[in-house]
């Protein structure tokens, strides 16, 4: 079960046109054919599974059967990654993340999406349905697949509490165990945690007027920055692959850091006095689309993978598996696969209004007219890590 | 005599477009050198050449400061951007890490590799090269995570310093500024052990084979001389084992300078070169500045090469 999940990966690429209209918008598909005989996706590792890496985890073999439409899978480790697919094309269906869905779409890769063909449309969450990173003037550039927020994992011996605020890892303070929080804590190493930092300083420091934690001007972003370099004096090692990060709650003494479902699902299963939270000051958090290409050799497949996508086990089964929340509420609770009710709430169902979902950081914002773009994020992010 | 002249010279030319083909080549040396050669030059001049070109061309490149987008413009912006203090700091860590490394590998090889080639016979010898090489039966990876196990905060090593009641030991060790950290694998001196590890069978390997042609009769002849243990060692053995030493320093240096994994699993998260370069060309898409900093490793091996040969480190190959 080897998932490994570079999340943070965003790229400042072909941003300036990410708020511009897509270059050319391919006819929505009226109606449904027969299916072509094949499917095929670029996924995150572990989204589409068949049951070969876990017999228990299966969401591909009925729709095969059902629709005799064989399914291929190329996984992608980042949201660069599954752009540069897309680019190159072959492609019929792509799970992008918010920080590529709105460049796809800019780029004309993928094409607008007729819910009427897809049934099971309005089971999805209300709260989707329209989400700026898959809805452009009206028009639907996909079904939502998975979501799920960046929570805060802590140790319930050192907190029997939960905490309240992210303070816990940005500044220098005893825990309730009594000792400090210097190199018991943890924080993501990729660049779009400087988010983080942002969404902390909306909370604490409102005069600097942060309106988005992606949307930062030079003054916005230098305060984020400062806040980073006190949280390096803090971290002893930043976490970028999930099971790293296991390994470091286990082997590491680490008691705090910003985390997924995932890891705190599977720590947990190991029996490991850990829980997660999302603080006073909200959280950040992923969203991904099931998308279609532009120049699918496959549309109908395609459709009727987006519809299974929405209408199987697949939510309930993978939400499990991934630790993400559902993007059809009804999946925690219709015994379609194994999620329940708990489960949602423990991936964060309830939190949705609470969470900053990601985006790339463009220097054209919205908020403000001049942001500071997503590739300084990533130069001064090393710096900050290196101890600049 | 006059049946020889009689006969033809050659063998008539025989039929068929192959064997005439093949008859043809043969009877053109330069041709036939030429189909040797053409298969590795193209490799060589297109595979990698061609690619090392295009990454130096990349490297010449910008990006725009406000759409993020890569000009295809000729500059040297890109460089002067390996100047700035967070990648300088880079450069310098990798290279004082390769640099300890490899003066720590050599240090370290060279009483196994003398063993090895002086002592060592039969059986012994067969165990040597197992010993040696079996590390690198196993998947780096396992290995790399295994050392993380081993060097964690409550790992085996910290186990076995309690045990022994040598806690105090570890501690003033990780209190050491810059190296040290909260936990051996979280401090440059864990990636430095990993990486001592990792590549030590590379330098014992060549610093054997040197060993292996000091003739023995040379130490007797130092010592007959008169020359003390230490003399004989830096005035005979030490020169004569140095190309050896170079050759392993290649391996344990550009190894050190190149890996991203290492750091990343064992260490405290302070980037070095080869994970500049995937973040820069991965996450950042500043192709660019990814190039340029893998320029850097190439110029500074160029180096290294160039003042290696010169000690004759290619003899030991």
């Amino acid at each position: 079960m080897m998932i490994q999940i570079f999340r943070g990966g965003a790229s400042a690429l072909a941003l300036a046109a990410a708020s511009a209209l897509p270059l050319s918008a391919a006819e929505m598909l009226t109606e449904l054919g027969p299916g072509e005989g094949t499917v095929s996706i670029v996924a995150w590792p572990g989204y589409i599974e068949r049951g070969e890496t876990d017999a228990a985890f299966d969401w591909v073999t009925k729709f095969e059967e059902a629709t005799s439409c064989k399914v291929e899978i190329k996984t992608a480790n980042t949201s660069d990654e599954m752009v540069a697919l897309m680019n190159e094309g072959g492609f019929d269906l792509v799970t992008a993340s918010g920080d590529a869905s709105l460049r796809l779409v800019a780029g004309g890769r993928v094409q607008p999406v007729n819910t009427a063909l897809v049934p099971s449309w309005d089971r999805v969450d209300d709260r989707l349905k329209d989400a700026p990173w898959h809805t452009v003037d009206g028009t639907h550039y996909g079904t939502p697949f998975m979501w799920g927020p960046n929570v805060l994992m802590y140790n319930t011996e050192a907190f029997p509490e939960p905490p309240a605020s992210w303070n816990v890892v940005f500044e220098e303070m005893t825990l309730p165990d009594g000792e400090s929080n210097a190199g018991r804590v943890q924080a993501y190493d990729g660049p779009i945690y400087v988010a983080d930092a942002a969404l902390y300083l909306m909370a604490h420091q409102p005069e600097l007027g942060i309106e988005s934690p992606y949307e930062l001007n030079e003054a916005q972003y230098a305060a984020a920055l400062d806040l980073l370099r006190v949280q390096r004096t803090l971290v002893s090692r930043y976490w970028h692959d999930a099971f790293i990060q296991i390994d470091d709650f286990k082997n590491e003494g680490i008691v705090a850091s910003s985390s997924w479902p995932f890891m705190v699902n599977l720590l947990k299963a190991d029996g490991l006095p850990v829980d997660s939270v999302i603080p006073e000051e909200g959280a950040t958090g992923w969203a991904d689309t099931l998308m279609l290409h532009s120049e699918a050799e496959h549309p109908n497949c395609a459709y009727m993978f987006m519809e299974h996508s929405l209408n199987s086990n697949l939510q309930s089964d993978l939400s499990v598996w991934f630790g993400a929340v559902p993007s059809v509420p009804e999946a925690c609770t219709d015994g379609s696969g194994m999620q329940t009710a708990e489960g949602c709430a423990a991936n964060g169902l309830e939190q949705f209004d609470r969470i900053r979902f990601w985006q790339t950081p463009v220097s054209q914002c919205e908020s403000q007219g001049s942001c500071v773009p997503y590739y300084r994020w990533v130069s001064d992010y090393i710096g900050v890590i290196g101890g600049r | 005599m006059s049946r020889a002249a009689a006969a033809p010279a050659i063998f008539a030319p025989r039929a068929g477009l192959a064997a005439g083909l093949a008859d043809w080549v043969l009877l053109h040396p330069r041709m036939f050198v030429f189909l040797l050669v053409l298969p590795i030059t193209l490799w060589l001049g297109i595979v990698y050449i061609g690619a090392l070109i295009a990454l130096l061309i990349q490297s010449f490149f910008s990006i725009d400061e406000f759409s993020g987008m890569v000009v295809r413009e000729f500059t040297l912006k890109t460089y002067g951007e390996l100047f700035r203090p967070y990648n300088l700091d880079i450069i310098l860590r990798t290279v004082a890490m390769a640099a300890a490394v490899t003066a720590a590998a050599a240090v370290l090889a060279f009483p196994i590799a003398y063993f090895a080639a002086r002592y060592a016979r039969g059986k012994w010898k067969a165990l040597f090269y197992i010993g040696v090489m079996l590390p690198l039966w196993s998947s780096y990876l396992v290995k790399v995570y295994a050392w993380k196990l081993v060097l964690a905060r409550e790992g085996i090593l910290n186990w076995l310093f309690a045990k022994a009641h040598l806690t105090w030991l570890l501690d003033a060790v990780l209190a050491i500024p810059v190296i040290g950290g909260n936990s051996l694998s979280v401090s440059y001196a864990g990636t430095f052990l990993v990486f001592l590890y990792i590549w030590l069978p590379y330098m014992i390997i060549p610093v054997q084979a040197a060993l292996e042609r000091v003739p023995g009769p040379l130490l007797e002849a130092a010592a007959d001389l008169g020359a003390t243990p230490r003399q004989s060692f830096s005035l005979v053995l030490l020169p004569l084992a140095l190309p050896g030493i170079a050759a392993g320093s290649i391996f344990t240096f550009s190894l050190t300078l190149g890996d991203y994994i290492v750091p990343q699993i064992v260490g405290n998260s302070r980037l070095f070169i080869g994970q500049a370069v995937y973040t820069q060309q991965g996450t950042a898409g500043n192709i660019p500045l990814a190039a340029a900093f893998t320029v850097v490793p190439i110029a500074i091996m160029g180096l290294y090469l160039w003042g290696a040969r010169r000690m004759g480190a290619f003899d030991a190959l």
